[in-house]
């Protein structure tokens, strides 16, 4: 529909038109209204809400017992956040939570924002007011980011309070800050799942097809990812039972490049980072061979910039979904 | 300046290489009803897309209120109102929060929308159930809905595509009558389509016969009717008696051309306006005439006539 596109044609008859609201601001207040009032929200709240709470429940309790040793950390409040809890073999803590659950949070909100318009009949009567198509679609995609937002901030904050009362530390300006950053970070990730959602539910008629797709690539995206990378970097960077140091180091390397694709993997790998001062390097590094690298801290510019690539590719790859979802639903013809 | 608020040249859409909108030349005057007339498929509704900027033409160009509807769809959709064809709602609103959010797409300022939504439920008799989500609406109701919904931005043109359909005859009723209302208190030129010709042909002003994507007429409904066949014309003629004695009375009548029993009438062409002559007949023969009605003028002859003639070619 590039007839539609914003050109100066109203230009000259806004000047004597009372001043309007743009159009995808009173989409995103509509549908902002729907998500809050919906059934939907109260589910993934009380899902979210669980988990996060046993969750950090655990690892206040790990960091109880590490306490002693941990006297004089200066950044133990954020421990909750990062703290491996319950049983080890599967590293779980709580921004690997939001990395594995955060998806559903998207597509909760984004699966069936255009196709129920659809089903409903309510797009021929929407596309007829004088609003451009796209305020249509970035509405709704500023409504859907808001909600999430306001769902991480809330869950954020539930964490925080439960650690402070339950450890009795409150955490100081630097750890606010981090913790801000991170969330930030993850409305980006979860961002993108929306956008994603979005782009399935342009795509594909029906709401249910839609949303079995996007859980789909989910499930896959995040359970069977690192096996997948696994094998593709085994085949084409083979380790051998004696390996070289030069064979180890193509194979792992093979696996983050990979690896770095999924938006899961990169935000993972960004959020330890912001919320671990004491990781200086991202990726694989030989300092921790080294014996004389001494063990420091970063501030929190310095942690932020060694993250700044994976944070600026998963605003790409949000971007990038969204882009295609737009695009796909601007050309599409209305009826049909 | 002509007073046409929309015109049409040449107006054409393909979708890949089926044709649904062929050379379609049409004007549409201030102030009139309009009736796009055609089975389902014939191009309706591509065509209402297209004068409302939804959907490009492939070749020609269709001008809305002076307006280019591609160029300039934003000020054609302020001033134009639509109904969709089977129009849907929100389910979980109310008809008043409905009608709400498009009165803000439309920047209509709140006290004024509240006032204007208020008047409209009122006028399609939707009132009492304002309140309650749509989801709990019947079809009609939707349809009415659908109706006021059009008109919350006070336009200048609505265009309704099948607004009677899946309704009862007494909704059918009084959305007509609604229709009527608007264009004689409100100014309103309404454009609607439908293939239901009984329902609108009292309605509209002038019609067009679409088939297939062609337009095969256009005029008033007498125009059409003159036209597709000259004086001849076709009455129904019901007698009391014996209706074998009846047709031939009515066979020896001057300019009575057929007689043919239909379900208990005898249907009647001439070559011309007869019936004082063939009740004349009647009386003289003692035949009671119970029932005598015109046939020819009115619209679904004309459009079966069409119809049929390009059979086969509708999908």
């Amino acid at each position: 529909m590039s007839g539609e596109a914003r050109t100066g044609s109203t230009g000259g008859l806004a000047a004597g038109a009372p001043r309007r609201r743009p159009g995808w601001v009173t989409v995103a207040r509509k549908e902002f209204a729907d998500h809050v009032n919906s059934v939907r929200l109260t589910i993934v709240i009380g899902l979210l809400a669980l988990t996060a709470i046993a969750a950090v429940y655990a690892a206040a309790g790990q960091i109880r017992d590490v306490a002693s040793e941990a006297t004089g950390d200066p950044s133990l409040f954020l421990r909750l956040f990062v703290l491996e809890f319950g049983d080890t073999a599967f590293d779980f803590t709580f921004f690997t939570f939001v990395s594995l659950v955060g998806p559903l949070l998207g597509i909760v909100f984004g699966f069936d924002a255009v196709n129920s318009e659809r089903s409903e009949r309510t797009l021929p009567r929407l596309v007829a007011q004088p609003i451009y198509r796209d305020d249509i679609i970035n509405g709704k995609f500023v409504a859907g980011l808001s909600v999430i937002a306001l769902v991480l901030a809330g869950l954020t904050a539930v964490v925080a309070g439960v650690g402070i009362v339950r450890l009795g530390i409150v955490p100081t300006p630097v750890d606010i800050a981090r913790l801000v950053s991170w969330l930030v970070l993850s409305i980006v990730y979860v961002g993108f799942w929306l956008a994603f959602a979005l782009l399935c539910s342009v795509l594909l008629r029906r709401a249910a097809t839609s949303a079995l797709t996007a859980i789909g690539v989910w499930i896959v995206a995040s359970l069977f990812a690192t096996f997948i990378v696994q094998i593709v970097a085994d085949t084409f960077a083979p380790v051998p039972e004696q390996p070289t140091a030069q064979e180890a180091l193509a194979n792992v390397r093979l696996r983050q490049t990979l690896g770095r694709f999924s938006p899961g993997f990169l935000y993972e790998e960004a959020a330890s980072a912001i919320l671990t001062p004491e990781i200086r390097t991202l990726g694989f590094s030989l300092s921790l061979l080294d014996p004389r690298a001494v063990p420091s801290r970063l501030s929190l510019p310095q942690s932020l910039s060694i993250v700044w690539p994976q944070t600026v590719a998963l605003v790409a790859l949000t971007i990038g979904a969204f882009a295609i979802a737009y695009v796909v639903f601007m050309r599409e013809e209305i009826r049909a | 300046m002509s007073s046409a608020v929309i015109v049409t040249e040449g107006l054409t859409k393909r979708y890949g290489s089926t044709l649904a909108v062929d050379h379609l030349d049409l004007q549409v005057e201030r102030g009139e009803v309009f009736g796009l007339l055609g089975p389902n498929g014939a191009g309706k509704t591509t065509t209402v897309l297209m004068l409302l900027g939804l959907s490009e033409p492939s070749e020609g160009r269709a001008t809305v209120l002076g307006l280019d509807p591609t160029r300039q769809a934003l000020e054609v959709k302020r001033r134009v109102g639509y109904l969709p064809d089977s129009v849907g709602f929100y389910e979980r609103l109310s008809g008043r929060q409905n009608l709400a959010f498009v009165a803000r797409l439309n920047g209509v300022p709140g006290d004024e929308a509240e006032r204007r939504i208020g008047e409209l439920l009122e006028l399609v008799g939707l009132s009492e159930p304002a309140d309650e989500p749509t989801g709990t609406y019947s079809r009609g109701m939707l349809q009415r809905l659908g109706i006021a919904d059009a008109l919350v931005k006070d336009p200048e043109i609505l265009v309704l595509d099948e607004p009677t359909i899946a309704i009862d005859p007494q909704g059918v009723g009084e959305i007509l009558q609604l229709i009527r209302d608007l264009r004689d208190g409100r100014g309103v030129t309404v454009l609607l389509s439908s293939h239901l010709l009984y329902q609108v042909q009292e309605v509209c002003d002038r019609v067009a016969i679409f088939v297939a994507g062609r337009l095969v007429s256009h005029g008033t409904v007498e125009e059409l009717s003159r036209r597709l066949v000259g004086n001849r014309q076709t009455f129904e003629v019901g007698v009391r008696g014996d209706p074998e004695v009846a047709a031939r009375e009515i066979r020896a009548t001057p300019g009575v051309e057929t007689v043919v029993r239909e379900r208990g009438l005898l249907v009647v062409a001439a070559e011309d306006d007869v019936r004082p002559q063939i009740l004349a007949r009647l009386q003289a023969a003692e035949l009671q005439a119970v029932h005598l009605r015109q046939r020819g003028s009115e619209l679904d002859e004309i459009y079966r006539r069409y119809f049929e003639r390009s059979h086969g070619d509708v999908g």
